[in-house]
């Protein structure tokens, strides 16, 4: 080993560093991806086998009472409405149980933060991971409503943005729960007290509208009812002006979990 | 009052490497770090010694950035902190007190992953991870999962990671607390080797001989402040003298020769079964019998911080 030469160091003070370097993100992306590369196998399994079960359950069981739901047909409303079920779980679950077990228990994130990554470029770069996942992931409900008679179309395609975006906030949602969480135990409270009702009033498996007034406007807060809106419209090629504002609230939701997440985790990463 | 001492041969004219001047860290209503002021001259390996709870770790947590001081001012590598942390960062290697390793990724991965967060140009990347592996005497275990490793190799990981983009400035918090006397030489000869290769070392310490072994100039911090400062040797004669004269005997009789040296106002202090009395060669004839030793750094600690460790 020899000391280091004076180059790399003036070229680095020569280059503005930005509040989001890529090579930051990268890195802390590259540690998610090895990571992957030892569980994939698992992951995919899940992911492809949920739907399949929720498509048998309800679409056996259900289908055989409820041939149409409006003018959609069962499998075409459940294969669409279990995409927002998949997104949910591969990103809101990823975001609290592996930000909580990096930080508190594995020492993971004290460890990058002394290398040069701040604190935004760490969370960014994990919830963009968790993101990309939960789009592709996003994409196995549809493959498997295929499988059980759902017409392939291209706007399936726009699915995986659709399950990006919606991922991103559900990510961040995570992580920032896992900031202000005491204990891992707390986040069944989280699971069962909001993750849960949110999936099911979001017209995954039944109509918004067949559901009483009130909860049908708390609906119209719920990122999922938007996020199930939009797969419909993009895979069933029936996408209109209205999406857009589905589109908006995605979107908006996003920036804010995100940087709450960031605002949080701060707070506790950095004494 | 923290005591300047001849830092000996040191060049002078560089800007230090690390400079903190009044630096306060609360947490709560603890005071952790309490008004500090500290130069580490670069090319030095430089020893914070303290007991602890003296607040070595929150100090090396500020100079990454992963603390941040309620006053005072820190500069790193001539960057200004907090501002320009990142950029001090990419240039300094850190080795924390507690294992923060992926058990889950094997050597080479993790080393792999540190070498990209380091900005390491993809080209040298994989050479700079056989040359990590080569460090920490790890290449027949490049492919084995941390979990698997013994302590030592995971503490030599450890170093080798902060390692990997050859840095100019290096943090070591305790690097050998805990590890056994073997795994503590091979760390010393590393850490040594870094130092001869003109790599500027902040090592904290409360192991006496590890700094009394390796450091050019030692810093005393006690109760977040640096108490006394010097090479070794001089912080030796300066607090503890050139001899210690040990009493062995029963309690009484160490309890009655501690009455006799309070009574002469010769400073002592119990060292295990013996009463050691400093300055023994200032005693003349009234010195009660004893064995005369010279003085070591320990004696200068405990001096200095009224503190006895193992
Ligand atoms: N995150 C923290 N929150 C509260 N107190 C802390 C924290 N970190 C350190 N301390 C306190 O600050 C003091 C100095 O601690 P530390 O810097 O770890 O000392 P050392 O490394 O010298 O043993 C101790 O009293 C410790 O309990
Ligand atoms: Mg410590």
């Amino acid at each position: 080993m020899s000391v280091q030469a004076d180059a790399p160091v003036a070229r680095a003070r020569a280059r503005p560093l930005r509040r989001l370097e890529p090579a930051a993100l990268a890195g802390v992306m590259s540690r998610d991806v090895v990571i992957f590369g030892r569980y994939w196998k698992a992951t995919t399994f899940s992911s492809i086998v949920q739907p399949t079960i929720y498509l048998l359950a309800f679409g056996l069981g259900f289908g055989t009472l409820v041939s149409h739901i409006g003018h959609l047909k069962y499998v075409e409303y459940v294969a669409t409405g279990v995409v927002a079920t998949a997104v949910l779980f591969s990103s809101a679950f990823p975001g609290m149980f592996n930000t909580f077990v990096r930080w508190q228990f594995q020492r993971t994130y004290d460890a990058m933060l002394a290398a040069p990554v701040d604190v935004e470029e760490l969370i960014t770069a994990e919830i963009l991971w968790i993101s990309l996942r939960a789009g592709v992931y996003g994409l196995a409900p549809l493959l498997v409503g295929i499988a059980f008679g759902l017409d392939p179309d291209p706007g399936m395609l726009l699915v995986a943005f659709i399950g990006f975006l919606t991922g991103f906030g559900f990510a961040s949602f995570g992580v920032l729960i896992a900031a202000v969480a005491k204990t891992i135990d707390n986040f069944n409270y989280v699971t069962s007290a909001v993750l849960t009702p949110l999936f099911l009033v979001a017209g995954t498996f039944f109509p918004v509208s067949a559901l009483p007034a009130g909860v049908r406007t708390v609906a119209q807060f719920n990122p999922l009812y938007h996020c199930v809106q939009l797969v419909r419209d993009a895979s069933l090629g029936s996408l209109q002006l209205s999406d857009l504002g589905h589109a908006a609230v995605l979107l908006a939701f996003a920036v804010l979990m995100w940087r709450l997440a960031i605002w949080q985790l701060s707070k506790r990463l950095i004494d | 009052m923290a005591q300047q001492l001849d830092p000996g041969t040191h060049e002078r004219a560089q800007p230090p490497a690390i400079s903190l001047r009044n630096v306060v860290k609360r947490f709560g209503s603890i005071v952790a770090v309490d008004g500090l002021n500290l130069a580490v001259p670069a090319g030095v390996c430089f020893g914070l010694l303290g007991p602890n709870g003296a607040g070595k770790s929150t100090t090396m947590r500020m100079l990454t950035a992963q603390a941040l001081a309620d006053s005072g001012e820190i500069e790193v590598l001539g960057y200004e902190l907090p501002r320009e942390s990142k950029r001090a960062r990419m240039e300094m290697g850190v080795v924390p007190q507690l294992d923060n390793l992926d058990v889950e990724l094997t050597c080479r991965q993790i080393l792999t992953v540190f070498a990209r967060l380091y900005r390491v140009p993809g080209g040298e990347r994989a050479d700079a991870v056989r040359r990590a592996l080569e460090l920490a005497n790890l290449g027949p275990r490049a492919d084995t999962i941390v979990r698997e490793l013994s302590g030592g190799m995971r503490r030599r990981l450890l170093v080798a990671r902060g390692l990997i983009h050859r840095p100019r400035l290096v943090l070591l918090d305790e690097p050998t607390v805990g590890l056994d006397p073997q795994v503590r030489q091979e760390l010393w000869t590393l850490i040594d080797g870094l130092r001869s290769e003109g790599v500027t070392v902040l090592m904290s310490t409360h192991y006496i001989e590890e700094a009394e072994r390796l450091a050019d100039v030692v810093a005393v911090m006690s109760q977040g402040k640096i108490v006394a400062e010097g090479a070794p040797a001089e912080l030796v004669r300066a607090y503890a003298g050139e001899q210690v004269l040990e009493i062995y005997g029963p309690p009484e009789q160490l309890a009655a020769a501690s009455d006799t040296a309070a009574r002469h106002g010769w400073q002592s202090r119990r060292s295990g079964p013996a009463l050691a009395i400093m300055r023994a060669e200032t005693l003349d004839g009234d010195a009660p019998e004893g064995v005369r030793r010279p003085a070591n750094l320990e004696d200068a600690f405990v001096a200095l911080t009224g503190e006895e460790i193992e």
